[in-house]
């Protein structure tokens, strides 16, 4: 699946952008391992649009359909005390909300 | 890898075993089943029914898959492209959102995942192993996958990137492991007795 427009209307992330998860303190049911929370990584795949879980587990199916990405971390940066191969990567599903793009990307490795 | 829980600290209460093994959903479930039965909500066939389709597809589905791509180079790229109508012609459906197929090369392996839970592509590989739902595969799997290869016998070499894939919401994986030697003079039949569950896992690579 390629990151392509969908209803005309442009993904918000590209393949290849450099973005930040963020902690968004949210109770409840999410799907943000604690593990990638605050941590940068990059975009490799869009993966459509899903109804957000967030909402789902508590009955609500109201809401829009959201973008999900799948978004890749080099393990040396998600765990940065263990001595880990440097190419080691962690990929997982991330939903738009939980992600920032990162303009200053001199500090991370592509 | 052994069901140990030495290690685990149980300090959540959704998943609490008592000493016998039994967990408290698990006897919550079986007093709601019984009670659904007993106001004709529900029939035992019709739960054995449920049962028999979770239970219905098996590891040969996602080795046809594997084989198949193995042999044709422009089905390869329709699994990558969008792995679920890749499928629909081989007669396979596809229960969950979508398939992502991973693909092994001479310079990267890849290891799948759920920290969440336990997802799996169930529509075509059936129930995952119980090492996999275990909270140990799924804590160290992202930590420590190295080390958890090597406990099922794999020992991944440094020239190779090691992929790990925590499937931690509505996408579904499988691993395209790397075609045995000798391959393209392989029956069909052949290739897809060599493929295994934890090929397509990850926790094995050579088939």
């Amino acid at each position: 699946m390629s990151t392509a427009p969908h209803d005309g209307k442009r993904v918000r992330f590209n393949i290849g952008d450099v973005v930040k998860v963020k902690d968004l303190n949210k109770s409840g049911h999410v799907r943000v391992p604690y593990y990638v929370r605050n941590k940068q990584g990059r975009v490799v795949q869009f993966c459509g649009l899903f109804l957000n879980p967030e909402d789902l587990a508590i009955g609500n199916t109201a809401g829009p359909a959201i973008e999900l990405y799948r978004i890749a971390f080099n393990q040396a940066d998600l765990w940065p005390e263990d001595v880990l191969n440097a190419g080691d990567q962690l990929v997982l599903e991330v939903y738009t909300h939980w992600l920032e793009e990162v303009f200053d990307t001199a500090s991370i490795s592509p | 890898m052994p069901h140990d829980h030495s290690n685990v600290a149980e300090h959540d209460a959704l998943v609490v075993e008592d000493d016998a093994g039994n967990m408290e959903g698990q006897i919550t479930v079986d007093a709601l089943q019984e009670l659904l039965v007993s106001k004709g909500l529900l029939t035992h066939p019709e739960v054995t029914q449920q049962i028999a389709r979770l239970e219905a597809p098996g590891t040969h589905l996602g080795a046809r898959i594997i084989a198949k791509a193995w042999t044709d180079n422009n089905f390869k790229h329709s699994l990558f492209e969008n792995a679920k109508n890749a499928v629909v012609d081989m007669g396979i459906a596809v229960g969950e959102a979508q398939l992502i197929v991973v693909e092994n090369t001479e310079t990267t392996h890849n290891l799948i995942t759920c920290t969440l839970c336990s997802c799996y592509p169930r529509s075509i590989l059936g129930q995952p192993p119980s090492w996999y739902i275990s909270k140990a595969y799924r804590a160290r799997a992202v930590r420590e996958p190295r080390a958890v290869l090597a406990e099922f016998g794999l020992n991944l070499s440094d020239d190779i990137d090691l992929i790990v894939h925590d499937s931690n919401a509505d996408m579904r994986y499988l691993v395209l492991p790397q075609p045995p030697e000798g391959h393209a003079s392989m029956t069909t039949e052949d290739l897809e007795s060599c493929i295994t569950r934890d090929h397509m896992i990850g926790v094995a690579r050579d088939c």
